[in-house]
């Protein structure tokens, strides 16, 4: 396919300015974070002489060690229980085809479209009630729930494109239902699991609003939630505060760049799907 | 089967009474069993799912539609108001700028990204099909997964006075116009959806990109052997073939639109005055700092019908006309 000079150079010009605008931020947040601790640096400008003792220094303030087990404790105690209760789902709803199925999945549908806020109040009077508020479970179990209606989704759009035959031969050499799920369909299912996985892992250390009303202490909450507080608590010392912020973010952007297919794979298909 | 069979088969019945029929009943009742059984197996299944969906999403919006009705301070009884606080949102001029300034934020979290996406995609896929086609998709995806709030704290940091936005104005000579950007009563909420457009435009690009290499290629060969430029390629080929994708991009993000959070909350708190004051915001603010849990409701299920509202219209559009 040929395409005009003059096009060329327009078009990629276009996608060289699209990229320096999305980069231009996270160079600012770096040279900002490299200023003496409690300056006000304007704009971009590369500093004298570059402080990268401020990660150490945000890294100390911070509580960081706490702060990632905390979010760690977090995703591992999210992360597993929705992966196996909405492939389990999945399976039945899109595999066994059990009485209902339809319905099921309408109303998983159905919480695609409820924005947070919609229950964030009635959750923290039941946290409350069920004495959770406060503590790590109150973000945990409200966030398996929240992710069901995505997580069921995708896997049952999984298990309802797979051919019937694998199911048939394993039926016909008499296994039940419980094995023909463990023996054969999450060996099967493994790669869309993966991609649900590293999409949950993400999406929970990046939960705000769930932190932000159901936990008052920083060193209980997401690292979202954590860098919420330490925004409050640090307003006024920006290099410090953009060292956080960096330190916060990393990890988010090393799962992208080193699962970036499956991520983008699990986010575009878990909407374009079903 | 004609009737004079059937009427044989009714009188053999009484000669095969004893054994035959019997145990072809038992047969079917044991299949029938059997699929019964695998059907409660297979709701077991859902069960987990389902209860913590009940339980920590459903649940709370059935509450939330209850406590619509009540005026209710969180802590002392709760006052029945019928539809009063419902009148309150969609009356009182603070509420019901609420609600404008979350459609606004649709402009900015939606149109522009899928404008901006249809745009990019395209052009990746004309003139950028190697290796600078990955690295802007990789590129343009990044501000997608870092954690919104620090979306939010990276461009309250470029949006202030001092920030980089300012210092570029200024070294292009328009230093008249440099103002605290979130600050401003007349600016806020399109730096907030700028913002909005920076997290967003690599989500729709990407998809959509992933939808045009599903068109069939000899579209575009035969509209660019007759020298098709890029306008009439995008505007016959490009678009049309992507209503699904568009579909699904202005569905994803006008959600995002009407229920932003997070990055409002730390770049401006909805401020100043009220004027980025989105339903979420708003919603959190009434519920948890002015403890009028029954306003908050009536907001939060007013909130939910319109993403509902504007939605399911869209659902109806792509699968009708895919």
């Amino acid at each position: 396919m040929r395409v005009g000079r003059g096009e060329l150079i327009a078009g990629r010009t276009l996608l060289i300015a699209l990229m320096a605008i999305t980069i231009l931020p996270f160079v600012s947040l770096l040279t900002t974070a490299l200023h003496p601790s409690g300056s006000a640096p304007a704009g971009i400008s590369w500093p004298a002489d570059p402080q990268w003792g401020n990660f150490v220094e945000a890294f100390k303030v911070a509580n960081m060690t706490t702060l990632l087990a905390s979010s760690v404790w977090i995703v591992l105690a999210v992360v597993p229980i929705s992966l196996l209760i909405s492939t389990m789902a999945g399976f039945a709803i899109g595999l066994l085809r059990i009485p209902g199925a339809r319905w099921l999945l309408l109303l998983f549908v159905f919480g695609l479209t409820l924005p947070f806020e919609g229950i964030i109040t009635p959750l923290y009077f039941l946290a409350r009630q069920i004495g959770i508020l406060n503590t790590r479970l109150a973000i945990v179990l409200p966030l398996i729930g929240l992710f069901m209606p995505f997580a069921v989704f995708w896997m049952r759009a999984h298990f309802a494109n797979l051919p019937g035959e694998i199911t048939e031969a394993a039926r016909v050499d008499g296994a039940n239902t419980w094995d023909l799920f463990w023996r054969i369909h999450v060996p099967l299912a493994r790669a869309p699991m993966a991609s649900l996985g590293i999409l949950m892992a993400i999406w929970a250390w990046n939960q705000f609003l769930l932190a932000l009303v159901l936990v008052e202490d920083p060193t209980q909450r997401t690292m979202a939630g954590a860098l919420g507080a330490f925004q409050g608590h640090y307003a006024t010392d920006i290099p410090l505060l953009c060292a956080g912020t960096i330190l916060i973010l990393l990890p988010t952007l090393v799962v992208f760049v080193l699962f970036q297919r499956q991520v983008i794979a699990a986010l575009l298909q878990g909407s374009v799907k079903g | 089967m004609n009737p004079a069979d059937r009427g044989g088969a009714t009188r053999a019945i009484p000669d095969a009474r004893v054994a035959g029929l019997g145990r072809q009943r038992a047969g079917r009742t044991a299949w029938i069993q059997a699929v019964r059984r695998r059907h409660v197996v297979g709701w077991l299944f859902v069960l987990p799912a389902l209860l913590f969906y009940a339980v920590f999403v459903l649940q709370p919006l059935a509450l939330t539609i209850e406590y619509s009705f009540y005026r209710w301070d969180g802590v002392g009884p709760a006052t029945w108001v019928g539809l009063t606080n419902y009148a309150a949102v969609l009356s009182e001029p603070k509420l019901v700028e609420t609600l404008f300034n979350g459609f606004r934020l649709v402009i900015f979290f939606s149109l522009i990204p899928v404008g901006l996406g249809l745009v990019t995609a395209s052009v990746i896929q004309r003139v950028a099909r190697g290796r600078l086609g990955t690295l802007s998709r990789t590129v343009l995806f990044l501000p997608q997964v870092i954690p919104l709030v620090a979306a939010g704290i990276i461009w309250g940091r470029l949006l202030s006075l001092p920030g980089l936005v300012n210092q570029v104005l200024a070294s292009v000579g328009l230093g008249d116009i440099t103002r605290a950007w979130l600050g401003d009563f007349d600016t806020a909420l399109p730096a907030v959806g700028i913002i909005g457009i920076w997290v967003l435009l690599g989500f729709c690009t990407v998809l959509l990109l992933t939808g045009m290499t599903k068109i069939d290629g000899a579209l575009f060969e035969s509209a660019r052997l007759d020298g098709a430029g890029w306008w009439p390629e995008f505007r016959a080929i490009t678009v049309p073939s992507l209503r699904n994708e568009v579909a699904v991009c202005l569905t994803v993000t006008i959600i995002a639109a009407l229920a932003a959070f997070d990055i409002v909350y730390v770049s401006t708190g909805g401020g100043p005055g009220n004027a980025t004051a989105v339903p979420g915001i708003q919603i959190y603010i009434l519920a948890f700092l002015e403890r009028q849990v029954g306003l908050a409701s009536a907001l939060a299920v007013v909130l939910v019908i319109l993403v509902l509202l504007v939605i399911l219209p869209l659902q109806r559009l792509s699968r009708g006309d895919a």
